[in-house]
């Protein structure tokens, strides 16, 4: 059961890290527009073997 | 574009026809326009936002974002769909600006300069600490949960196991009401400060007695620590305001970008020859052209070329003005028959629009305030709960010293108004996200609670109650030759004779010769048409070309001027046949509006810039009589009765134009309908992006239904704080039995806000 005064700063720093990550990615923009991204992965690369048709 | 067609059947949305201008964007290669709009990077390229028209569903996504392989030179171009705005960069050695503007237009979506980039970015930066709240407060939310946990699960019977996981509690708890949650306690040091009630007082107090009462509870290891309470607390609070703000910041970008749409090119006489240049790069005594259905960059004077200008959206004249050389006109009016040369005198902030505005701004800020129906709540919660409080610690520490202020904290924190602190936010949120999806933008939650009382609306004509355009409102006469009037009215580019012959859409007309038009300036047109010779004109033209006139058609003249109408007569060969009266036509559902807008208690007025006379015609027809329907009002003087109004309630202006927006700035609550000027859109409080007054209602409603679940939802919560409350002042309460109570209140509350029909969704 001691082992459990390792685990919980490790969670903890774990949580931290998580967190740092969020507020990344939230300066980034990634939150920014949740209704594109959606529909660009309706667009597949097929085009990239024909070039010159859109 | 097989693939267009592909992934555009399969999004939703119905299918509209593409449109695209034409236009050359020769002004966005401007010095001028390269220093408001470019964006310059760091590896030579450049970026630009545009505002695009007709974006609509996932192909358009593709297509527009397929720009870079159908145009060289086009590094890179990201479509943010909901707002339709597209981020363009670009290589400008190898294209224009100009050029990829007319791609885009080619594809179908016109593009115009997104304006306000500043203010989106700031309001995305915020939304951007916001969301970090959010997370923070989440993750200790989550991680206190996970600890307490196993202290109830019984890790709390061994000492030094349950000294760490109190330890670690305190922790996180700690975390969540220092960075997130110190939005709460500024929000009360506010309050106290100004003196005023506010939501964020009873909360800050809950949370403040919670966590030193918890702290010290977990140094000293023993009694309560309230952590699990206070973290999910603080998170789902502000849950609530995120959304709200989420939805307003949408609302806001929504209706800013409509401003994207104002005309942004003149045409400037340079040497001889018209060029294209942004309205930003026109100059007190610049010649510009003003082409037939354009609007005029600035104030100056006509130079050259006679025309009708329509001023309607700056001062609120249904009817349009006759201008001639040497007559003034000013930006924000349209010119409708000919083409003008304008000497400009007057740019940007000088001109009489730019004056109106500072109006605005000078008036939006002492606009008067709307308590929210949460905060004066809030003020008598507070008073009643530090009174509980406080009488329960004297009762205990009379009797049971050891458990009194055990039993005070408790009280303030099982108290702590959770479900009150997400009512609001949430009914809000889902107002106004479903209000979006009708066409009604919305910038603040305040608006639903104004609009739920009862108080004084005062309404604009011109574009408000009628439709802001000539159109024939009365024929009397011989029917049979108005295909006949149609047909030679066909052959004007004058307002009056475009009236004439969009009236009879419905008969085919085009087929009829008509040979030997004359016109006469100010008088009429004559024609003959399918054998017969026409003269339609003014009254007096047709007397003058020695026409008869039958007294009854002389009695249906008068008949049209007195109810404030136009009157155009219509000789066939010689003999006046029927007399149409040409004017401002009420748009079909107002009259309606207006009874239901009665029923629901409002009282009704009539503030228009148009002839006394109009409006005291159009005021009878919807019956507003008397000093209610006010015509030849200027802009100052409609900011006026909106704030002389604004003593005895709440007051809604509903306008259109700039002549309106300082009053829809002052106003409790403002509307812009549809079509309306940049101005009012820019003060008013909310968009109606559908024409009609029925809109109007629906908000009503809307506000009336949000308000009552806000009312239910703060029943119910303070039914669970009242038990919670009484449990805790006999001391009985368990903190298991806390910490089960206050999330349940707060979830019972999102079900609510969540089950109402906000506009009658789902009965229809």
């Amino acid at each position: 059961m001691s082992v459990i005064y390792i685990l919980l700063p490790l969670a903890s720093l774990l949580a931290a890290g998580g967190v740092a990550a969020f507020i990344w990615a939230v300066r980034r923009g990634q939150f920014d527009d949740l209704d594109t991204p959606a529909v660009r992965i309706l667009h597949d690369d097929e085009d990239e073997d024909h070039p010159g048709t859109p | 574009m097989e693939r267009f067609y592909r992934l555009r059947q399969a999004s939703p949305g119905e299918a509209r026809r593409a449109r695209t201008t034409e236009r050359a964007y020769a002004e966005f290669d401007d010095e001028v326009f390269r220093n408001l709009y470019y964006r310059s990077l760091a590896d030579g390229t450049q970026s630009v936002e545009f505002y695009l028209e007709g974006v609509h569903c996932a192909a358009c996504v593709w297509l527009v974002e397929k720009l870079p392989q159908v145009r060289p030179g086009v590094i890179e171009s990201r479509l943010d769909m909901r707002r339709a705005i597209v981020e363009v960069r670009w290589d400008p050695r190898a294209v224009k600006l100009s050029q990829i503007a007319a791609m885009l237009d080619s594809l179908g979506y016109p593009p115009h300069p997104a304006k306000d980039v500043k203010t989106r970015q700031i309001r995305r930066e915020e939304n951007h600490r916001f969301l970090i709240r959010v997370g923070v407060a989440a993750t200790c939310a989550g991680n206190v949960m996970i600890l307490s946990f196993a202290l109830y699960g019984g890790a709390g019977t061994e000492e030094q196991y349950s000294r760490l996981f109190r330890g670690a509690s305190m922790l996180f708890g700690m975390v969540s009401l220092v960075w997130p949650g110190s939005l709460f306690f500024r929000g009360a040091w506010a309050a106290l400060r100004t003196k005023t009630a506010h939501l964020d007082l009873p909360i800050a107090i809950g949370l403040a007695a919670g966590g030193i009462a918890g702290t010290v509870n977990a140094i000293l290891g023993r009694g309560e620590i309230y952590f699990d309470s206070l973290s999910t607390l603080v998170l789902l609070l502000l849950v609530g305001r995120w959304l709200q703000r989420r939805q307003q910041f949408w609302a806001n970008d929504a209706l800013e970008l409509l401003f994207s749409l104002t005309p942004t090119s003149a045409r400037r006489l340079e040497n001889g020859t018209v060029v294209e240049v942004p309205i930003e790069a026109v100059q007190p005594g610049d010649l510009v052209e003003v082409r037939a259905g354009d609007s005029i960059p600035a104030d100056g004077n006509v130079l050259e070329g006679e025309s009708s200008i329509d001023r309607a959206l700056l001062t609120g004249e249904s009817r349009p003005t006759g201008v001639a050389p040497g007559s003034t006109v000013n930006a924000g009016t349209v010119n409708l028959s000919a083409r003008l040369l304008v000497q400009v005198d007057a740019v940007g902030e000088a001109t009489r629009v730019g004056r109106l505005m500072r109006l605005v701004e000078q008036h939006s800020r002492n606009r008067p305030p709307i308590v929210q129906f949460a905060d004066r709540v809030a003020g008598r919660f507070v008073r009643v709960v530090l009174a509980v409080a406080s009488i329960s610690f004297f009762y205990w520490l009379w009797f049971n010293p050891t458990q009194a202020i055990d039993n005070a904290v408790s009280l303030l924190i099982v108290t702590c108004p959770c479900g009150l602190g997400l009512a609001t936010p949430l009914a809000v949120t889902i107002a106004l996200g479903r209000a979006a999806r009708r066409h009604i933008l919305v910038k603040g939650g305040e608006v639903l609670e104004a609009l739920n009382r009862q108080g004084v609306i005062l309404l604009d004509k011109t574009g408000t109650l009628t439709a802001g355009r000539i159109a024939v409102v009365s024929w009397s006469g011989d029917e049979g030759v108005r295909p006949l009037v149609s047909a030679l009215e066909r052959h004007s580019a004058h307002t009056i004779a475009q009236a004439l012959a969009d009236g009879q859409s419905q008969i085919a007309d085009s087929e009829l010769p008509v040979s030997d038009v004359v016109q006469t300036m100010g008088g009429g047109i004559a024609g003959t048409v399918a054998g017969q010779r026409l003269l339609v004109g003014s009254p007096q033209f047709v007397r003058q070309q020695g026409c008869r006139i039958p007294p009854a058609i002389e009695a249906a003249e008068r008949e049209t001027i007195a109810v404030t109408a136009t009157p155009v007569v219509v000789a066939v060969d010689g003999c006046v046949v029927a007399v149409a009266g040409l004017g401002d036509p009420l748009r079909p559902d107002t009259a309606d509006s207006l009874d239901c807008l009665r029923k629901l208690g409002w009282k009704i007025r009539i503030l228009s810039g148009d002839h006394p006379e109009v409006v005291a015609a159009i005021g009878r027809q919807l019956g507003i009589e008397g000093a209610d329907a006010l015509g030849g009002v200027s802009p100052e003087a409609k900011l006026a009765a909106v704030r002389a109004a604004a003593i005895g309630g709440p007051v809604v202006m509903v306008g259109d134009g700039v002549n309106d927006a300082a009053a829809l700035s002052a106003a409790s609550v403002g509307i812009a309908v549809h079509g309306g000027a940049e101005a009012s859109l820019a003060a008013a409080h909310v968009y109606l992006d559908r024409p009609g007054l029925a809109p109007i209602l629906e908000l009503m409603h809307a506000a009336r239904s949000t308000m009552g679940a806000i009312r239910r939802c703060f029943a119910v919560s303070i039914g669970y704080n009242l038990l919670a409350g009484t449990l805790a002042v006999m001391g009985i309460i368990r903190p298991l039995t806390a910490a089960l109570l206050m999330p349940l209140s707060s979830f019972t509350v999102f079900a609510l806000a969540y089950a109402v029909r906000t506009f009658g969704d789902g009965k229809r």
